[in-house]
Order: structure tokens, then sequence, then C-alpha cells
């Protein structure tokens, strides 16, 4: 099969339309104490008309920047452009001046940003950001502005543009946002789209209703799209052409289709190669024999909204309703869910960061409520977070970060604490000088393998990771994954593990649970949830996930974002608990209206 | 709305009570003797144990406290001891003048603030910045019975701009405003930068960029809307922090407010008129902060009444 062949229809007409931007021998630079420091080196390329290139790659790439440049918003002073040029049809943007590229900016070039939650003005109505973006480049009346404003949001297929037009971002979820976001940058019908991490903060439904939409928009409209990502299923999906970057030089380029067949270098292949990939269901390697390690029955967890002059409360944000599962020695158990399903609560609640209604045993004994209780338990529990940067205190030493757990508890003397925590930045793959040096001086990789050598400092019996991977790069991500799989098999530990991102849990859950707004909708093992998913949502998460296979056929969907449903519920009213029934060997899936 | 305010009504009167018995309680402690002013250092023990009971001042405290506060509930703040005249009268002749004074400098210290925080937000890390820091510092620092002097003699007495005291036209207010100002226009400046420097980083302001927009609209559309937000809250505290001033700057200026009245009370443990216009004081700030939350809601839509 030659490249050709595997190309969509779109590649190869973008194969011969006329190159509507040319990027030659681009340097970016950072002026820093003792000297210039070059972030990207040499990049040249071409974006012809209507065609999607993928520029990939992972943090310090330089892609973000690359995007940035091409729009003329590289942060003032400190970074700019060094050489080359950036060619938009007989304009060279690095040498052009300010006032001449805002009149492009928006108009001809339009840009979405990674993160929707904070990508809109939070004091200004939608509509008033939408009519601004509009009139900043055509001489529109307010009330012709806000004919066009509708219909860009029409066009990005948000339910009831009307009522919008007068909502506040807080008042809309992310994926409503990103909408917003994409529909100021289409309103004007730019010649080129440049898509930033578009869906990286989104849920997976919501990213794949995203990607739809932005397809679907770049074929309909003719602009060619720059879609600047780290996740190689986004690329498959999205991508005619892909432009692999590593530390600021480009280290391969290529047709999709030729890119993941048959990667030519050898940093293009270790990045695909770490891509977790969905398909791979496990059976669960522990069977339930033993008494379980930690018992969960019926917790709840609500959050009391006050209103009134009294201050009474008036509704309830029911975060957990009813959950009941056991996670065996041993054994990793996932939750898996979208962001406000409550997955996070469940770890909360079991640590005794948030009280809860409903019994949590653990290790054969009911966990009690009192701060005593709570501190022995904390003993065999702990947890792995998210940010690493955010988890470690900056002003502490990390060797006194990790030796913390253990002065909490009173356990050994100085020197003792010590040997443990060097022996445990051994196990965890750091040097021992470094146990000195402070949380800024690491990557992102490191640090999280500082917070799991904490984790580890009191030989605990469970750990709970919550979305322990997720702001990591692919290929950390991989080898932070496999460390947490060494640590478990040797220290005979469980791991509640808490994520939203499905490839990740089916290659490393033996158990997994579902949960949609506080409720378990399907549990079992792995296999059994990943490979005869019975729930329709459970079905939604898998089909949602990109696959890092550009041959791969996607079904035509154009879903309508309205409103998400809601965990609030007025008092007296509580949401109606979902019957759980088996399907066979502890695959239990709740029934559906 | 209506629940929030009428809910921070009540809470503002639980603190009034609470600031009434805390003023009461340290005057009756307080060591000079009213009735000592009052009769004078001639006074026989007899003619001072008269005015003592004609006063009250010889009934236990909490017989005093209560007393004070049932006139109080009745909207009778009192008679001055030496004056002899009703303290409401005193301090409402006395009222305007103050609130006059305080939001001539309120516009002051936001114009001068504002605009410097702004200008050196946008300049950040020049020349420009450093000096604008600089002024600001001398400002938060200098003591303003000297900035008052100050300005008097070059303003007044050297160049002849302003009066040199007196209340009646506006260039009576100018000094005295700007006296009073100069503290706050300070603080503002510098959280101005401060809130103008965050809120330039984040990422709506790329956004409005990425439209194409022009640096002005950038600056006065999206970013100044966004980082007075938190400078509103302030406004409210100002207001105490003005009671305090207006004291020193009202006698400097011979300005005939209620800051000269308080003076001239403490001077004489004059108890009714310091009490007065301690209460009026605390509703002042009280008001001030509630007000200041009421525009906050108003200007964040983010903000939930609950």
């Amino acid at each position: 099969m030659t490249t050709q062949e595997i190309l969509s229809p779109a590649a190869q007409v973008a194969g011969e339309a006329p190159v509507v931007l040319s990027v030659r021998d681009l340097d970016i630079s950072v002026r820093q104490q003792g000297g210039v420091k070059p972030l990207v080196i040499g990049l040249t390329f071409d974006l012809r008309r209507g065609e999607t290139l993928a520029i990939a790659g992972e943090s310090g790439s330089g892609k973000s920047l690359t995007s940035l440049a091409i729009m003329g918003l590289l942060p003032p002073p400190a970074v700019h452009v060094a050489a080359g040029s950036i060619i938009f049809g007989d304009v060279d943007l690095t040498k052009l001046a300010e006032t001449k590229l805002q009149a492009i900016r928006g108009s001809r070039i339009a840009m979405i940003f990674q993160e929707p939650m904070t990508a809109l003005n939070p004091v200004m109505r939608i509509g008033d950001q939408l009519v601004e973006a509009l009139r900043a480049h055509e001489p529109l009346s307010r009330q012709a502005a806000r004919t066009r404003a509708l219909e860009a949001l029409r066009a990005v297929r948000l339910t009831e543009p009307e009522r919008r037009l007068s909502q506040y971002p807080h008042e809309l979820s992310g994926g409503m946002r990103q909408r917003v976001v994409i529909a100021m940058a289409i309103a004007l019908r730019p010649d080129i789209l440049i898509a930033d991490e578009p869906t990286t903060a989104l849920d997976v439904t919501v990213q794949r209703e995203v990607l739809d939409l932005l397809r679907d928009l770049s074929r309909d409209m003719g602009t060619a799209l720059i879609l600047i990502t780290h996740d190689m299923g986004v690329v498959a999906e999205m991508a005619d052409r892909v432009l692999v970057m590593q530390s600021g030089v480009m280290v391969e380029t290529a047709a999709v289709g030729q890119l993941f067949s048959a990667p030519k270098q050898a940093y293009t292949q270790a990045l695909l190669a770490a891509v977790p990939r969905m398909g791979q269901g496990r059976e669960a390697s522990v069977k339930p024999l033993w008494r379980p390690l930690v018992s969960i029955r019926d917790m709840v967890v609500t959050y009391d909204l006050k209103g009134g002059i009294l201050g009474r409360t008036q509704s309830r944000v029911h975060a957990v309703e009813g959950v009941t599962f056991d996670i065996h020695p041993g054994e990793t158990f996932a939750l898996v869910g979208e962001s406000g399903c409550g997955k996070s609560t469940i770890a909360r609640a079991l640590t005794g960061l948030v009280p809860h209604q409903g019994i949590v045993e653990f290790d054969g004994e009911t966990l009690g409520s009192t701060p005593a209780a709570r501190f022995a338990a904390s003993r065999q529990m702990q947890m792995i977070f998210q940010d690493p940067m955010a988890a470690l205190n900056g002003r502490m030493r990390v060797g006194d970060l990790v030796m913390e757990p253990l002065v909490i508890h009173g356990i050994g003397d100085v020197a003792s604490r010590r040997a443990r925590a060097e022996a445990l930045f051994d196990r965890v793959g750091l040097t021992r000088d470094a146990l000195d040096r402070y949380p800024h001086e690491f990557s992102g990789g490191q640090r999280q393998r500082i917070c799991i050598a904490r984790a580890l400092a009191l030989n605990p019996k469970l750990i709970l990771a919550d979305e322990s991977v997720s702001a990591l790069d692919v290929s950390v991500q991989a080898s932070v994954l496999d460390l947490l799989a060494e640590l478990k098999a040797e220290m005979d530990m469980s791991y509640l593990f808490i994520s939203h991102d499905m490839a990740i849990v089916e290659n490393i859950a033996d158990r997994v649970a579902v949960m949609f707004l506080g409720q378990i909708v399907e549990t079992g093992s792995s296999a059994q949830v990943f490979g005869n998913p019975q729930h329709s949502y459970t079905r939604r998460l898998i089909d949602a996930v990109p696959h890092p296979d550009p041959s791969r056929v996607l079904p035509v969907r154009a879903v309508h974002a309205s409103d998400p449903p809601s965990p609030v519920r007025r008092v007296g009213d509580p949401p109606k608990r979902l019957a759980l029934r088996s399907v066979g060997s502890g695959h239990l899936v709740a029934s559906e209206a | 709305m209506l629940a929030f305010i009428a809910r921070r009504l009540i809470q503002s009167a639980l603190i009034l009570l609470g600031v009434s018995f805390i003023t009461f309680a340290l005057l009756y402690l307080f060591p000079a003797d009213p009735v000592r002013q009052i009769a004078g250092r001639s006074a026989t023990p007899e003619t001072v144990a008269n005015i003592r009971a004609q006063l009250g001042l010889d009934q236990p405290f909490v017989v005093q406290y209560l007393r004070y506060l049932g006139n109080l509930l009745q909207g009778d703040l009192g008679r001055s001891y030496l004056q002899k005249t009703e303290v409401g009268t005193l301090i409402v002749s006395r009222l305007p003048a103050s609130l006059l004074l305080m939001a001539g400098a309120i516009v002051c210290e936001l114009m001068l603030g504002l605009t410097m925080g702004i200008i050196a937000a946008i300049r950040r890390g020049t020349g420009t910045d450093n000096s604008l820091m600089i002024v600001s510092f001398i400002g938060v620092s200098a003591p303003q019975f000297v900035v008052g002097l100050l300005l008097l003699y070059v303003f007044a007495v050297q160049l002849r701009w302003f009066p040199i005291g007196g209340y009646g036209t506006f260039s009576h207010l100018v000094l005295p405003a700007v006296t009073l100002g100069i503290l706050g226009s300070g603080w503002y400046s510098r959280m101005m930068r401060s809130s103008m420097i965050d809120v330039l980083r984040q990422d709506y302001i790329r956004t409005a960029r990425a439209k194409g927009l022009g640096r002005a609209r950038v600056l006065f559309r999206h970013a100044l809307p966004n980082a007075i937000l938190p400078i509103i809250a302030m406004i409210g505290i100002d207001v105490g922090i003005f009671m305090g001033g207006i004291v020193v700057v009202e006698s400097v200026f011979g300005w005939p407010g209620i800051g000269q009245l308080a003076w001239q009370a403490i001077q004489r443990v004059d108890i009714p008129i310091i009490m007065g216009v301690t209460l009026v004081s605390a509703c002042a700030i009280v008001l001030g902060n509630l007000v200041a939350d009421i525009a906050s809601l108003l200007a964040d839509p983010r903000i939930k009444v609950r």
C-alpha cells in the first residue's frame, strides 16, 4: 500500500492546494541571565489550504511557541523570533508592525487555546466577547454582529445560542466554553486556525465532540488547521500531515498514515510505542479469595448549599451517592469517569479528608471518624496526586519531604529516616544526592517519583493514585506506570487508581468501576468492562477515546452541547439510586431507563 | 440580594453593639476624670460629688452602660458634658464636612493610585515603574501631619494656589483631600500594580489579543475590569483608615468635621461626644464595607449571593 492510498481524500486535495503559510528556518530564543537560549531551531514547514497539520511533541518541544510566533503573541520581551521567516500570503509576519498584525490576528489567522476554563474573560458576557471579536475586524453594527455571533454559536453546535449570548463564562461547562472559543475563532472564517492542545483539558466524550466539530468546520470552510498536541490518538484521527518536534527541533515530518505505519526516526518510534492503547484489556490477576483490604458500603458524600435570610440548606451537591465496592489485597482497582463524577471525592472520603456516610472497612476493621483513628489509618493509606509540583512544598528539600511522614508518625531517628529516604530514592530511580535539592530543580516525571517515594515511606497497604500520571508526557507516563506496577508486586500493596484516561486504566487495572454523577454504572474486571461493556455510558466513554491508528474509520456524529447534568438537588429530592445487576462473575451493570 | 443585605445589616447591628460596649468600657477604665474637667480645679469636693451624681457617673458600670444603651436605642446619643449641647446635633452639624472630605480623598486616592498602578504594571521593570513605586512608598510611609504641613507650605504659603485653611469652597477641599488621599494612593498603586500584572498574565488576555484587539481595548475592556475587583473590597476597609486620618487632617487644616470634634472631646474627656463619634465612625466603616461588598457583587458575576 502506498502512502497516497492511506491518506484521506482531504489530504490528497491538500497536496495540490496552494500554500497559505510558509515557515522558513525559524529560530525562537529566550533572553535570560547569562545569554540567549534557543527554544526552537531551524523549523521549516509549509501549510496548504484545507490541510490539517499536526505538530506533535512532548512538553518543551517548542510546539506551542511555534504557534505563538505565528500569531505574533510570543511573551515579550524575553522570548522572541531570532531568525527565519513566517510568510503568510506575501507578508513576513515576523517583520510586521503590531498594528498590521492585529488586523490579521483573529480574522485571517485565529487561535484556540488549551484551557477553556480560563480562556474567556470572566466578567464579560459571552455575547459581548463574540461581538467584540467580530467588530474588531469588520464594520458591523451591534445588531449585525450579534446575528453573526449567533450563527457562529450555532455552527459550533451549542444549544440555546440566544441564551448563551447573555451568559457569563462560569455558567458554561468546559466543553461549552471551548466551543465558544472556537466560535470566536471561526466567526470571521480565517484562512488558518491554530488549535493548541484544544481538547487536552476536556473530558473524553467532550473531546470526541470537539474534535469532530473541528474536523467538520475545517472541511466545510476550507480552513487550514494547525493542531498542536501531545496526544498521538488525536493526531491519528485529525491530521493529514504530522510534524514531530523534540527540544525545539523538527524530528520527522510525514503524511499521517506513513508516520504511524513506518516511523523513520527513533524518537518517533519511541513516542508511538509509549502511547497506551485500548483493546488490550487484561484478566484480573488476583482472585478475590481473601478478605478484602478495603470494603466500602453505601458511601454517600453530600455538600450542603445554603441560602435565604436564615442561611438554611436549600439544596445539596450529591457528589457520591451510595457507592459500594471492595479492593482486594494486591489488586489495582480503578475508578474511571469524567470530571465531576465523584471519583476523587471517594478517595478524599476514604482518607478522611471529607466527611461521609456509609461504612468503610479497612483490613477488617471499621474506620472510625475520630482524628486518632484517622491518624492511625493514614499510616496504611497514602495518596499520590495529579500535579506533583503543587503536591510538593517548594520551600522544603525533597529529602525532608520524603522523611516527613516518618517524622509525623514518630518512626525511627534522624539516621534511620535518612537511610529510608535514600533507599526509597534508589528504588524510584533517583540519585541519593537529589535528597538535598528543592522540588523546582526536578522535571515533572522526577517530581512524581518523589511523590511516590513519599507515599511509600510508611510502607502503606493502599496507595490512592488520583490522576497521578495525567499531567506527565507520554514517555514519562509509561515509565511511571511501569514503576507503580513493579512497586505493587514488590511491596504487596493495593492501588485505588483514579483516572479519566480509559486506555491507561485498561492497561493497569485489575478491576474497574465506571462512575457517572456520583454512582457506579458498571463494574467488573478490566477484561469484562473493556472487552464486553454493557452500560451505554461505558460504551460511550470507550468509543470516545481517540485511537493512535489513522486507518480507523470514524462514525459520523454531530453532537450538540447543552448544559451538563448536575449533581445539585433540592433538599428532599435525592437522586434515584441505580440498581446494579450481575451479568456474570462479578460483572455488575446498572439498569438503564 | 435583599436577603443578603438584610443578613448583613443584622450582623452590622451586632458589631455596633460590640463596639459600643468596648468603647464604653475603655472610657470607664480611663484614668482621667471627666468630672474634674467640668468642675474645674477650685471646685469643692461637694460640687464634684454633685456633678458626678448629676451625670450618673457614681452608678456601677453595668447600670451606666445599660442606661446609655437604652438612650441610644431611642436615638439619643446623650449631651456633651462641656458644650451642653446634644451630641446628636453636634455630629449631624459636623458630619457633612467630614463626608465631603472623605469623598474627596477617595476620588483623589483612586485617581492617583490606580493611574500610577496601571502605568507601573504596563511599564513593569522599567525606570518608570521603579520611580512610581518609590513615590508610592513615600506616600505610604509619610506621616499625614508632615504631608499636610508640607502641602500647606508649598501650595498655600509659597504658591498661594489654595487657602491655608477653612471650609466652604472647592479650593478649600483640595489640600486636605490630597493629604488624606496620599496614604491610600500609595497602597492602591501597589495593589493595582500587582493585580494588573497578574491579570495581564491570564489566558483571557491572550485570547483578547488573539482576536486582534488593539492594546488600549485589551487593557481597558479586558484587563482593567478584572484587575479592579480586589481593589473594590479595599475601598471599604479604607473608610476605617480614613477615620484615623481625619482627626489629624482636620486639625491641621481647621476643617470643621467630626475629626476635629473628636480631637477636642478627647482633650476634655467629653465622654458622650467620644462615644458618639466612635459609634458614627463604626457605622461608617460597617456601611462602607457593605457598600464595597455589594459593589463587588455587581462587578463580578461569579460571586453568588447565598
